[in-house]
């Protein structure tokens, strides 16, 4: 590949981390110590004894759990190593995950969270010991009744699927408390919003109806107008959508909807390209969600921790998920949990605080000419791809040609899989060897052989170039050299895994000891060693 | 095209860069790119936000004068749990957290991030081994939601739409699973008997009908309360045709037998108390646990990562297992709905776990039980004190001030006075026990602490 190497001048000669890693349980050796716990000190050991005369024996253990026994320092090297075999976004130019908008996480913001006035408080404290978290959680409402013109906030979402599922208790409520001789069991979503907006709604007891795109790659009004009725409990959509494709007539939507008794969800889990440009109140709806894991630069932790706030308008401000954050005349902070239709807690305690307070730095760091600024550059990021990545021989962006796109687009492989036989799936493994990470997309795949790019504004032109340079090598690789895609990657920690198992009830394992007791006679034969 | 300000984490603000790229793209103007948002719909107002602090001191001096409106339980001693607990969280689990290459990934795939599968992988047979269980997830958002989740696993699996759930769950649990199941399914509480603490079998067993998809009960109970008779428990409901559904404190799980060993079906709780910090209760993850039987693992709606191999001979790979049980693989006909939760934490614990190993889990469940018995003995022995409940208990328990002439509230209003995070008061959200707090003790508990908060009290109640 010498020749490609010459060409391709921005890629590097990648090699990841590759250490060959036991698995922890390998690393057993009876007696040695990862770590010493404290004795109680005399008197109480002279006062309780062992302490455990007093459990009675029906309830006291009788194996010690077989964790393995392993010494302080081989611990650490071996999550150290299991890490350098992961690559994050610090290393990585990490615009390949779609829709999950991954951008900077600074590390200031780190500081913050592992400082001790923030990680080491208990949630039961007495408020008046905790103004400090209260008071950035009353900010954060503030600054998200500006960023989406609506006008309640909650942080007990945990999440974007679980802000839908706090959208959907919230829905189910107010159709409980406004009968109108209907019965209002009908969700309404589309197939480009992500799949937890048909599948958390459906947890509570809701019909899911899923609007598909038209050529352009919208749902049409029309679609909509068809299935609205009187059973329509509300609308729950992502825009722009999976595509990038801003749906122009979104009010129109939420329209339709209302008039026809529902309620309307706006799923802006990733809402990087439209900061202060356009907002939820205006496109008509009554509920939004915001990912701070997403937009709002919260580390993905390797999936999560996450947080979706969720806004709804004074309709619907004491349906909220308890508890809510109020100021008091004198200044103070407070968790009030006296809304009069609240659907309740839906997680414990107030909300996954460290990714709001990430948000609430992050948020604070570039004030509104900031936001605004992140919007206007990941749009511009997302169509300087957008007319590069179009001009590789085997990709493709569907729907709306000639379009503008807004943070993200979602492309097709599929000319290059007719041309060449190599798939998005061959591509994604191939970039590893780049080190790159490229997704493909949601199921259903409804784009053929399909990517999602979203380079948010957090990456030079020159790593964007660097990427894109990624995608036309394995292109001309596609057309040239097929089977080097094909039997990707090569410079990635592992080869090809085998999928056979993953399906099958009695070779599948996720825990090491059902692996033990599935294949131990594989290990026998071949004389890997299952303890130190 | 005028730039008046580059903010360090936008690079492509710089005017030079923009013009090049807009001239790739073939407009004037980024405003161009925005042509299909009808100016109906356009936001052409200002946000009301506060002044920008792109400086990072003043980001830093900023944050530093709110965080310092905390107070935190070092500075006070803390004698506070229900859910989340101060718990030591070793170095290793600090240093394995913050690093960039677990903190910042996300969703790549088993090649580029090998490293998270195996992490996860581990996690789940570490938990495993803790619960005697073969089938761990990766963890959803806390026990709440693995709670929740579990009830409605149980109703898929036995075809049955009746849960009994025991009275003395964490009352946020409570609130959440009604939220959760409510519609699907009816939630029937289970009583506890008043002086024991311990399950009401009477109670129990007349509520048992065809229709029982299981029971939920939790032990230690939220109130500290160690039940000894889930074997009974369990037999009693298998016998009706439902499924025993225990929560767990896993860090109790060193020195009480874990649920799988008295007949539960499903475990579920939550790892913060294993090298997680507090956060002010927003460190949280949900972990599920059941044997390996099809029918069990077909109804997780959790990511599972299973353990493969590779086509190079000796190289472990990992895969999610029956993805296409889930709405990742099939939307709203998957189980449940699956997303973004708490990876992080997850490896976090896999690593405590690791450090901790058999005796020190085994150590560290002997301490909490000293500990905490010291603590009784001590609060039992004050004038006008009584213990709730007669049963064992764990690291909790509830202090019953009835007889005081004092409210928990006024009480912990005083000891926060002395720099004492008191126990939980119970009134609001357990009314039928009257004037009753709920105590915490740690390994973060010092002996002098434990005396000083006695003497406190002493002076208080005096």
């Amino acid at each position: 590949m010498e020749s490609l190497n010459k060409k391709y001048k921005r890629l590097r000669n990648f090699h990841q981390a590759k250490w060959d890693e036991e698995i922890i349980f390998q690393l057993h050796n009876p007696g040695e110590k990862g770590l010493i716990v404290n004795r109680v000190e005399t008197q109480i050991e002279h006062m309780t004894g062992d302490g455990i005369s007093e459990i009675p024996e029906s309830m006291l253990r009788e194996q010690k759990p077989g964790l393995p026994e392993i010494g302080q320092m081989r611990v650490l090297k071996h999550f150290l190593r299991l890490s350098q075999q992961n690559l994050g976004a610090d290393f990585n130019i990490d615009v390949g995950q779609g829709t999950c908008t991954i951008k900077y996480n600074p590390k200031i913001n780190e500081c913050f969270v592992r400082d001790p006035r923030e990680s080491d408080v208990h949630p039961m404290q007495d408020e008046s010991t905790c103004q400090g978290t209260l008071q950035m959680l009353y900010e954060m409402h503030e600054f998200f009744k500006e960023i989406s013109g609506l006008d309640r906030f909650s942080f007990q979402p945990s999440s974007g699927s679980h802000a839908i599922l706090n959208m959907a208790s919230i829905l189910r409520k107010y159709h409980e408390d406004h009968v109108d001789g209907h019965q209002r069991d009908e969700l309404i979503t589309t197939i480009f919003s992500h799949p937890s907006d048909a599948a958390a709604a459906k947890v509570l007891g809701f019909k899911i109806i899923t609007l598909h795109q038209e050529e352009n790659g919208l749902p049409s009004v029309e679609a909509l107008k068809r299935v609205v009725s009187e059973r329509t409990a509300g609308l729950f959509i992502t825009n722009p959508e999976d595509t990038g494709i801003y749906n122009p007539d979104i009010d129109e939507f939420t329209a339709i909807v209302h008039e026809a008794g529902g309620l309307c969800g706006y799923d802006q889990a990733n809402a990087n390209g439209i900061l202060g440009i356009t907002r939820a109140k205006e496109a008509g709806f009554d509920m939004c969600f915001f990912n701070l894991h997403k937009t709002f630069s919260g580390p993905h932790g390797s999936g999560g921790p996450a947080a979706g706030v969720l806004g709804v308008t004074k309709k619907l401000q004491d349906y909220l998920a308890v508890p809510v954050v109020d100021k008091r005349e004198d200044g103070t902070y407070f968790l009030n949990f006296d809304l009069a239709h609240s659907i309740g807690k839906t997680r414990q305690f107030y909300g996954p605080i460290p990714v709001i307070v990430r948000a609430y730095a992050w948020i604070r760091s570039l004030g509104v000419e900031g936001l605004e600024e992140v919007a206007r550059i990941a749009v511009l990021n997302n169509n300087y791809l957008l007319s590069k990545i179009t001009k590789i021989r085997g990709a493709s962006s569907p729907y709306s040609a000639g379009k503008h796109r807004i943070e993200q687009v979602r492309y097709s492989w599929d000319r290059l899989y007719k041309e060449t036989g190599v798939g998005t799936h061959d591509v994604a493994l191939r970039m590893a060897d780049f080190g790159f990470h490229m997704w493909s997309s949601h199921h259903p795949f409804i784009v053929p052989e399909p990517f999602t790019i979203e380079p948010t504004e957090s990456y030079s032109k020159e790593e964007l170039d660097e990427y894109i340079e990624g995608l036309q090598r394995i292109s001309d690789e596609a057309y040239a050299t097929p089977e080097i895609v094909k039997r990707a990657p090569h410079h990635s920690v592992v080869h090809r895994v085998d999928h056979s198992v993953s399906d099958d009830p009695e070779k599948w394992a996720i825990t090491w000891r059902a692996y033990l007791r599935k294949h131990r006679d594989r290990l026998v034969e071949e004389d890997v060693q299952i303890e130190g | 095209m005028k730039n008046k300000f580059v903010h360090p984490y936008i690079p492509n603000s710089v005017p030079e860069v923009k013009a090049k790229m807009l001239e790739e793209i073939g407009v004037s103007s980024i405003e161009e790119l925005y042509s299909d948002i009808p100016e109906r719909l356009r936001f052409r107002d200002r946000m009301k936000l506060p002044e920008a602090l792109p400086s990072e001191l003043a980001l830093k001096q900023h944050m530093h004068a709110i965080l310092s409106r905390n107070k935190n339980v070092h500075e006070y001693d803390s004698f506070l749990g229900g859910g989340v607990a101060n718990h030591f969280v070793p170095a290793i689990c600090d240093e394995i957290n913050g690093r960039s290459e677990f903190l910042t990934a996300y969703a790549g795939e088993p090649y580029e991030d090998h490293g998270r599968f195996q992490a996860l992988f581990e996690y789940q047979s570490l938990m495993g081994e803790l619960l005697d269980f073969e089938v761990v997830n990766v963890p959803t958002y806390d026990w709440a939601q693995a709670a929740s989740t579990s009830i409605r696993m149980a109703q898929r699996i036995t075809q049955k739409d009746e849960i009994l759930v025991s009275e003395l769950i964490g009352p946020d649990r409570r609130s959440a699973i009604e939220n959760y199941c409510k519609k699907a399914m009816k939630i029937t509480p289970v009583r506890h008997d008043r002086t024991s603490g311990l399950i009401d079998l009477d109670d129990l067993r007349s509520k048992l009908n065809d229709n029982t998809a299981g029971i939920y009960f939790e032990n230690p109970s939220y109130v500290g309360v160690i039940e000894h008779r889930g074997e009974e428990i369990s037999q009693f409901v298998h016998k009706a045709g439902g499924l025993s559904i225990v929560g767990v404190d896993p860090i109790s799980l060193g020195i009480l037998k874990p649920p799988a060993q008295y007949g539960a079906d499903i475990a579920c709780g939550d790892i913060q108390t294993l090298g997680n910090h507090l956060h002010y209760g927003g460190c949280l993850g949900g972990f599920i646990a059941t044997r390996d039987e099809e029918k069990f693992v077909m109804e997780y709606p959790s990511r599972l990562f299973g353990i493969t191999k590779t086509e190079m001979e000796g190289e472990w790979g990992f895969d999610d297992v029956a993805y296409n049980r889930t709405s990742f693989g099939v939307r709203e006909k998957g189980k449940e709905f699956v997303g973004t939760a708490n990876a992080l934490y997850a490896i976090t614990s896999a690593v405590y776990l690791s450090l901790m190993g058999p005796d020190g889990m085994s150590e560290i469940g002997r301490h909490l039980i000293q500990k905490s018995l010291y603590a009784k003995k001590k609060l039992e022995a004050l004038a006008g004190t009584e213990l709730k409940f007669s049963s064992a208990s764990f690291k909790e328990f509830v202090v019953d001030f009835s007889n005081t002439g004092k409210r928990v509230k006024d009480i912990n209003a005083a000891l926060l006075n002395r720099k004492i995070f008191g126990g939980i008061d119970l009134s609001q959200s357990f009314p039928w026990m009257g004037n009753c707090a709920l105590f915490c003790f740690t390994e973060m508990n010092t002996q002098a602490q434990i005396d000083r908060l006695v003497s406190t009290l002493e002076e208080i109640l005096a």
